[in-house]
């Protein structure tokens, strides 16, 4: 068989076709943020938050709840918030923040998973939560759903608050002095983070999606000139990275997650050489 | 009425009290130099001028038709902006914002504003440049055509000629005076140099334990003008022909004095 008669026949199951429509949104989502994270300093946030999303994992199944990402979601929003408060305090300065909560989610999370786990499988489901290995292949047609919403609600609110966000990015206290509410709309950028993040576990796994939010918008800057473009640029890269990626591992047999990053370290290298030819 | 009137202010930065007690009031089509050492409290001020934080006592006031929103600001460049991808145009039409309230998008007015400005500060041709790739001035003329789309009346500049080269700090000088001259744009500019502050600002506002507030003519002949002046070499470099002629007479005193001050401070 050929490579597009396999992948024919797997686009026959139903689930893989839900896992490359869960698969496009998300990564569609996690891109239009990057460059606002990346330069707003914000990238370990995602990464701290991710494992945050682990230890809400952790728990969900611990506590045996059947919808895990009912759990999830609010407990990672809740933190986002929080490591956004706290980079404002004296007391424990931003980046010791994320580590300390970062650390403490991943620690606490395996110990409830080993203490209370009914599954034969530890080190499996373990991995299959921080790697994302099979998860987008065993989606439920509600998840797809709740991907699906949550993915459309980010993409309107980025689309309805472009210029604003675009605002607050740049230059925080001039958008404080021309009357911009700056702290909601930060708020506002740490609450779209966590519901990507959520959303992206499925897809890549809680350890590498900070690479599906960041490589996109580093790629993009290597290369565009304005905000807009750069955005536009890294939501198509994110988009494509992803479908080969999934393609890639579903007809090879690869883990998704790490195929997806391994098309976006690529295609950063690519950027990259494309960015510093032009430069010259 | 006064456009900013500002009475028995006092500024903190954290436990410390910078001042106690400023008062001073700024007109439309003033041309204000806010000047002081290093921790004076320059800064503490324009940010409460700017309601970015709250005075620790006293109040402001804002009159003669000025809204609180309508204040266009030049902060100093933050490390976030060196490697920020954005277009000029992008940049000068987020000035807009403030007129915006939750609309999502720009209108066509306000990108003829920003177009305008754009010509004012003679950027046109940069329109589509990224910003990171300009030069300095060039960089402060697009945060300059941005402030003025928040504004028709009154820009604070914070520093707004650190960092350039002579050349680029003349002709930002020389714009800034075109805007308070030209379009009657009231000026709040804080600096570092005194000689350009005498050149071009109509009133000081001198930050320290004992605060001055006047014209700049009073400047000079205040103790404290004086001294600070010392201090910075300061030569009288005042324009002629700005004011009235008594004023003039007055200035061309003035570096004796000045003089006799350093010698006698020996």
């Amino acid at each position: 068989m050929g490579f597009f008669e396999t992948l024919a026949s797997y686009l026959a199951f139903p689930f893989v076709r839900y896992a490359l429509i869960v698969g496009v949104l998300t990564a569609l989502c996690s891109s239009l943020l990057g460059v606002t994270l990346v330069l707003k300093r914000f990238s370990f946030i995602g990464d701290g938050l991710s494992h945050v999303a682990f230890g809400a994992i952790a728990i969900a199944s611990v506590l045996g709840l059947s919808n895990e990402m009912l759990f999830v979601l609010p407990a990672t929003v809740v933190c986002a918030v929080l490591l956004l408060r706290t980079g404002n305090s004296t007391k424990i300065k931003g980046d010791a923040a994320i580590a300390m909560i970062s650390v403490g989610a991943l620690a606490v999370g395996y110990l409830l998973m080993h203490l209370f786990s009914t599954s034969t499988n530890l080190s499996g489901d373990v991995c299959s939560t921080l790697f994302g290995s099979t998860s987008i292949l065993t989606l439920t047609i509600g998840e797809v759903i709740l991907c699906v919403l949550l993915s459309i609600t980010v993409i309107c609110v980025f689309i309805a608050f472009y210029h604003k966000i675009f605002a607050v990015t740049f230059d925080e206290n001039f958008a404080m002095a021309v009357g911009i509410n700056v702290g909601g709309y930060n708020l506002m950028i740490a609450v779209i983070i966590a519901v990507i993040i959520v959303l992206a576990m499925n897809l890549v796994g809680s350890l590498l999606i900070s690479a599906l939010v960041i490589f996109p918008a580093l790629s993009a800057m290597r290369v565009f000139k304005s905000f807009f473009s750069v955005t536009v640029c890294s939501a198509v890269l994110s988009v494509v990275c992803t479908l080969v990626g999934m393609i890639v591992s579903i007809v090879g047999g690869t883990p998704v997650g790490s195929t997806i990053v391994a098309v976006d370290i690529a295609a950063f290298l690519i950027f990259a050489v494309i960015g510093r030819v032009r430069g010259e | 009425m006064a456009q900013l009137t500002c009475t028995n202010l006092t500024l903190r930065y954290g436990e410390n009290v910078l001042v106690r007690g400023l008062s001073f009031e700024i007109n439309a089509g003033d041309y204000l130099c806010i000047v002081g050492e290093n921790g004076s409290g320059k800064s503490t001020l324009v940010r409460t001028l700017l309601h970015l934080q709250a005075p620790a006592e006293g109040k402001i006031e804002t009159g003669d038709g000025l809204r609180t929103n309508e204040i266009g600001y030049l902060p100093q460049q933050t490390l976030v902006q060196r490697d920020f991808p954005a277009s000029v145009r992008e940049i000068v039409l987020s000035g807009c914002q403030s007129r915006m309230g939750f609309r999502p998008f720009y209108n066509k007015e306000e990108k003829a504003l920003a177009n305008e400005n754009m010509a004012k500060m003679d950027i046109t041709h940069l329109a589509d440049r990224c910003y990171r790739e300009l030069s300095g001035g060039q960089q402060q003329r697009v945060l300059l055509a941005r402030a003025l789309c928040a504004t028709r009346k009154l820009l604070f500049l914070d520093e707004p000629v650190s960092g350039l080269d002579p050349k680029a700090t003349a002709e930002m000088y020389e714009l800034i005076e075109r805007l308070n001259r030209k379009e009657h744009i009231t000026i709040i500019m804080v600096s570092h140099d005194i000689h350009a502050a005498l050149r071009y600002a109509s009133h000081i506002l001198h930050i320290e334990e004992n605060v001055f507030f006047g014209t700049k003519y009073d400047y000079i002949k205040s103790p404290v003008g004086r001294y600070f002046m010392k201090l910075h070499h300061g030569k009288m470099d005042i324009r002629n022909g700005k004011t009235d002629k008594d004023k003039d007479a007055d200035l061309k005193k003035v570096p004796a004095v000045s003089t006799n001050m350093v010698k006698g401070g020996e």
